[in-house]
């Protein structure tokens, strides 16, 4: 369990007042100049040391990232960007901190842009956070009047612009080429890596891409510490994160809690356990949609944090869990979570754009028992088609967790598929068929 | 993507208004000289807000020529993403988030609600004409499931009973506050209450 005086957040809830004054009391922009006068290097280097990794899904090491951009500025300017579209069904983190915590953000983005040279800061918020952007925007009107962000930012000689830029509602705009293409005024179709970002990024320039949680944590590591971050948590899986947890538990909530806590503990602890009991727990999505479904059994014993969940067939993702009990059928849970992916697919890469759809119409058949056995293997199948073959890691979030419900559910969709085949002779064709689509009405 | 329907009864002409215009003048100035292009969501979007809540050809044409771009361009952008209205929506525009974490809680009712109260079809306008709403996707409010948007507002830890009373009082024009409905701060855990009925023990 956490010890209060570990926790960064400690507004999450907003007892106590997300404007700046408040922000200030609770030890934000505290020794900023002094931090930026350390230098780039130690900046970096105390960010590595801390083991912090990206909290957007990845887990990428938020010190190597950094270091990747260059080290002088070419003709080029360099940006930071902030990703604040959340909308990984199961996360709702960083809406907190953009509503209570903004002043942490934006502390962050100073040091950040400081240590990546960049002068401009984009923070992408999606659409539907309009209250939550308004609300950062006055959090960044604050912070210029006191001369903490603009020219010489906090006495830092840094100078340094903060914008918001909406998205308008689509998913794959959390992807971090996708934001960019959004940010430049077109649609939010992913790029081919590399070049990475971090060399090619926005506008063609040197492009840093951090979640907002990410960059959120950044001014406490550095105030108190990289050892102090990395003796929380587990090895390589260290520090604080949020953790949102919803479905079927008696109190859903988000709390601040250490890396590789067990997930028994806080869905007992702070979520009030699961409705009906632990027993009428029938699996979790530990970590947003994109995740594949953990069952009972393992959700017993697992802990969260990144390699943990990795080694369990899953990952830690958002940290958005998703309860499923046993009153739900867990077929049109992933049936609905398929058909969010077919409604988000860019339709870019023809696997994905093919393969959502057609993951979606299977699942719904099945759900309504109206499949054959041999729609299984072809689920299979196209999940497998899709995987890894396409621009983003959008096919794997889409198809991940179809996989994780034939893996430990497979008996439940036996028992489903019930139907007789539409094609009955055994045809050769050399390629998939969706037999759904072979129905008149459809074709 | 979502399909979309582009209204058939298009005004010919659009322009920013003064108010709007300096606002236009603003957005221009966050991205840098060269790349005026990025302005064409927040531009479209001022131009939705502009024109009651939905985007007419004309608004593209103009923002297209505003921003010395192709209108395709503008087209393919208010057509690529979800929020951009095509075609007029009611003054108090419902979204009901029914993706998995909200369906589990009962997003379901508040669909039942709409569809009772509003119109049987998604975005058709309400008899009197005041609202219209639509299932969407995640909206990021999962521990306060199920929820709904209303225009900028969520509504959250709803039940159908108080989804019924919110409806109500938007077809009246008279819209109940946003926040939980639960009366809970925030995301915060709520302790000392079983709401789903059953106790962890």
């Amino acid at each position: 369990m956490i010890k209060e005086e570990n926790k960064i957040f400690k507004n999450l809830y907003n007892d106590f007042g997300w404007e700046i004054e408040n922000s200030i009391k609770r030890n934000d922009w505290n020794n900023t100049k002094e931090i930026i006068s350390k230098g780039r290097e130690w900046i970096i280097n105390e960010v590595k040391s801390s083991e912090l990794r990206g909290r957007g899904g990845a887990g990428f090491p938020t010190g190597l990232k950094w270091s990747f951009a260059p080290k002088e500025v070419g003709s080029r300017p360099h940006y930071l960007v902030i990703n604040a579209d959340e909308s990984e069904p199961g996360t709702c983190k960083d809406r907190d901190i953009l509503r209570f915590e903004p002043q942490k953000l934006l502390e962050g983005c100073l040091i950040a842009g400081f240590a990546v040279n960049a002068h401009t800061c984009y923070i992408y918020v999606r659409g539907e956070y309009y209250n939550e952007g308004k609300r950062l925007q006055e959090a960044i009107d604050q912070a210029y009047k006191k001369n903490f962000l603009g020219k010489n930012a906090c006495g830092s000689g840094w100078d340094f612009e903060v914008y918001i830029h909406y998205g308008a509602g689509a998913y794959i705009c959390g992807e971090e080429t996708a934001l960019l293409e959004s940010l430049e005024g077109n649609k939010g179709l992913p790029r081919l890596k590399p070049p990475f970002p971090a060399l090619v990024g926005l506008y063609g320039c040197p492009t840093i891409v951090n979640n907002v949680e990410t960059v959120a944590v950044v001014p406490t590591i550095l105030r108190k510490g990289a050892k102090w971050f990395s003796s929380i948590g587990k090895p390589k899986n260290t520090g604080t994160k949020i953790f949102c947890i919803s479905g079927n538990v008696n109190n859903p909530c988000n709390v601040e809690e250490e890396m590789g806590i067990p997930l028994k503990d806080l869905i007992e602890k702070y979520a009030g356990g699961v409705v009906g009991g632990w027993d009428n727990l029938q699996a979790v999505i530990p970590g947003g949609s994109s995740m594949p479904l953990l069952p009972k059994n393992i959700c017993e014993t697992i802990t969260m944090d990144f390699d943990s969940l990795v080694k369990a067939k899953s990952g830690l993702g958002t940290a958005g869990i998703v309860v499923i009990n046993k009153e739900q059928d867990i077929i049109k849970c992933m049936a609905r979570i398929a058909k969010f992916y077919k409604h988000e697919s860019c339709g870019q890469c023809t696997p994905c754009r093919e393969g959502v759809g057609w993951m979606w119409r299977i699942l719904e058949r099945t759900a309504k028992g109206e499949s054959t056995y041999r729609d299984i293997d072809l689920l299979s199948d196209v999940t497998k088609q899709i995987e890894g073959h396409t621009i983003c890691a959008f096919g794997e979030g889409a198809s991940w967790p179809v996989q994780g419900l034939l893996r430990h559910f497979r008996k439940e969709i036996e028992k489903k598929c019930t139907g007789t085949p539409i094609v009955k002779k055994k045809r050769n064709v050399p390629y998939l068929i969706d037999q759904h689509l072979l129905e008149k009405e459809n074709a | 993507m979502s399909l979309k329907e582009v209204y058939n009864e298009q005004p010919n002409i659009f322009k920013f208004s003064d108010k709007n215009q300096k606002i236009v003048d603003e957005i221009l100035k966050k991205y840098p000289n060269n790349n005026k292009k990025s302005a064409v969501m927040p531009l479209l979007y001022l131009a939705q807000k502009q024109n009651d809540n939905w985007i007419p050809l004309a608004a593209m044409k103009y923002i297209a020529k505003f921003l010395s771009i192709p209108y395709i361009n503008v087209y393919e952008i208010a057509t690529f993403y979800s929020m951009y209205n095509l075609s007029p929506v009611g003054k108090y525009f419902i979204q009901v988030c029914t993706t998995s974490p909200c369906l589990i809680r009962g997003a379901d009712k508040l669909v039942k609600v709409c569809k009772e109260k509003i119109s049987s079809k998604e975005r058709k306008l309400s008899e009197n004409k005041r609202c219209s709403w639509m299932e969407v996707e995640c909206l990021g409010a999962c521990v306060n499931a199920p929820m709904m948007q209303v225009n900028n507002d969520y509504y959250e830890d709803l039940n159908e009973n108080n989804a019924n009373k919110i409806v109500e009082s938007l077809l009246n024009d008279k819209p109940l506050k946003p926040g939980s409905y639960r009366g809970r701060r925030n995301t915060s855990p709520e302790k000392d209450k079983n709401l789903n009925g059953n106790s962890s023990k």
